[in-house]
């Protein structure tokens, strides 16, 4: 067992985890933070995006150990300070860029990771973004459009419209 | 997973040190071996983890003017940090997997896993790198051999890897749409003693070099020379993705596209 300090959305924790703990599973089952999901665990679907020192990484690629010292943000940490939904979350509401909500959370964490460091992308740089990140329900189009909206761009009429 | 410890040395002394003990093994981005333990397809008692040891992180330009790559430097880092120096590797690099992966997975894991369908082996071969290990240096043309096997010995570290910077260059892929690995992917160099092209994805031993390509782009850097050439099926991967006689197709479609990108 080894010890792991950290802080998560703002807030210092600390825990015991083997070497073996992923760090999907130190979030969600020592933190209970079970707003990342785990869609695959073998490090395809992105559904477990966090940030790790600002960048997007699979949560279940990492152990927990290896986040020692670092700052971590998840999907809890997302929503205005009022509880209100950011901007990012707002535009999948508005843009019913969500059907059953699994992939979810790791759609608005590489989201957010893309708007950080480009603020205007375009529909092709959104859509190779999100090349890591797999939806079963939407067909894509709907969340392609709410990260134009969120980045405060004319939504494109997209294929199959 | 079987359980294992994990260590996070500072230096690469120290690393040495951990990876001595008995089956331990390094940790790079674990993009390829954190998956690889779920599958209980290793069984290391320690993982020393390289990430944090800052002699291995970073891009510079070395005396001859190379591009000097430490070996535990992520994609994303290398995409950025050579797009001016370097246009080829940083396209490559900027092209693996996903945005996530490129944030975690490093040169030296890739170089040591040498999966054959990988990119950077092709950019390593290609560009005639030089692999530099805690003990020695070794030539890319002596460091691949076969699909998964390289010139590293137990416990030996990739600390950098230089590349000569071509006067062009461009790396062409045909992606797999599932794994986004290369289902082919053609790196060409051209250097002012000749061209170099390095094939990943195709052959049941690993990355090679097509040298029928190498000697007709030396003397017409077009995708014209490659006309007359043909790629025998022989040898080449066949899986649900691609037959073999598809394979060796592309092998020379993705090396013109190449020619005609390179900048
Ligand atoms: C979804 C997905 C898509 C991907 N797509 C691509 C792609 O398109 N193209 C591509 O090329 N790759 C792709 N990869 C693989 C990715 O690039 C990996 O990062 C890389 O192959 C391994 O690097 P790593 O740092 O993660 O190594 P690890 O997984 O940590 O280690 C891999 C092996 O290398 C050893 N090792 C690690 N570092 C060193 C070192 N410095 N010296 C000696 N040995 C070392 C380890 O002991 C282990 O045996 C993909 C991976 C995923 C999960
Ligand atoms: S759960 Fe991590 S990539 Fe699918
Ligand atoms: S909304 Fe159901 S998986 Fe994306």
């Amino acid at each position: 067992m080894a010890s792991v300090t950290m802080t998560v959305n703002g807030k210092s924790v600390s825990g015991d985890v083997e070497g073996r703990t992923l760090m999907s599973d130190f979030l969600r089952n020592d933190l209970r933070l079970t707003g990342t999901h785990i869609g695959c665990d073998t490090s395809q679907c992105g559904a477990c995006v966090i940030h790790v020192n600002g960048e997007a990484v699979k949560s279940c690629t990492m152990f927990a150990v290896e986040a020692d010292g670092a700052e971590v943000a998840t999907i809890e940490g997302q929503a205005n300070t009022d509880g209100s939904l950011n901007v990012i979350q707002q535009a999948f509401q508005d843009h019913h860029g969500l059907q059953c909500g699994f992939c979810t959370p790791g759609m608005v964490m590489s989201a957010a990771a893309l708007l950080k460091d480009n603020p205007k992308p375009s529909e092709a740089e959104v859509r190779e973004y999100l090349e890591g990140n797999i939806c079963r329900c939407t067909g894509y189009h709907n969340i392609v459009k709410a990260i134009m909206a969120a980045s405060g761009q004319d939504v494109p009429a997209v294929a199959a419209e | 997973m079987y359980a294992f410890e994990i260590e996070r040395p500072s230096t690469i002394a120290d690393a040495i040190k951990a990876l001595s003990e008995e089956d331990a093994q390094a940790l790079g981005g674990g993009q390829t071996l954190i998956p690889t333990l779920k599958q209980r397809l290793a069984m290391p008692a320690t993982l020393v983890s390289l990430t944090g040891i800052g002699e291995m992180q970073g891009v510079c330009i070395g005396d001859n003017g190379e591009v000097c790559v430490g070996g535990a430097t992520n994609h994303a880092t290398v995409a950025a940090e050579t797009a001016a120096s370097y246009p080829g590797l940083s396209g490559l690099a900027g092209n693996i997997g996903d945005p996530a992966v490129r944030n975690r997975g490093t040169v030296g894991g890739s170089l040591a896993n040498n999966d054959p369908s990988a990119c950077y082996p092709a950019a390593a071969l290609g560009s005639g790198a030089t692999i530099i290990t805690n003990t020695r240096q070794i030539a890319a043309d002596d460091y691949f051999q076969g699909m998964f096997e390289t010139a590293l010995e137990e416990g030996e570290v990739i600390t950098e890897v230089r590349f000569p910077v071509p006067e062009k260059s461009h790396y062409e892929k045909f992606v797999q749409p599932a794994s986004r690995f290369a289902l082919v992917g053609v790196f060409v160099a051209k250097y002012a003693d000749g061209v170099r092209v390095a094939v990943t994805g195709a052959s049941e031993n690993g990355v090679y070099r097509w040298s029928e390509a190498e000697t007709a782009l030396s003397s017409d850097f077009s995708k014209d020379a490659l006309d007359g050439l043909t790629v025998p099926a022989d040898g080449m991967i066949a899986d649900l993705h691609g037959s073999s006689d598809y394979r060796a197709h592309l092998v020379k479609v993705m090396t013109g596209r190449a020619v005609t990108a390179a900048a």
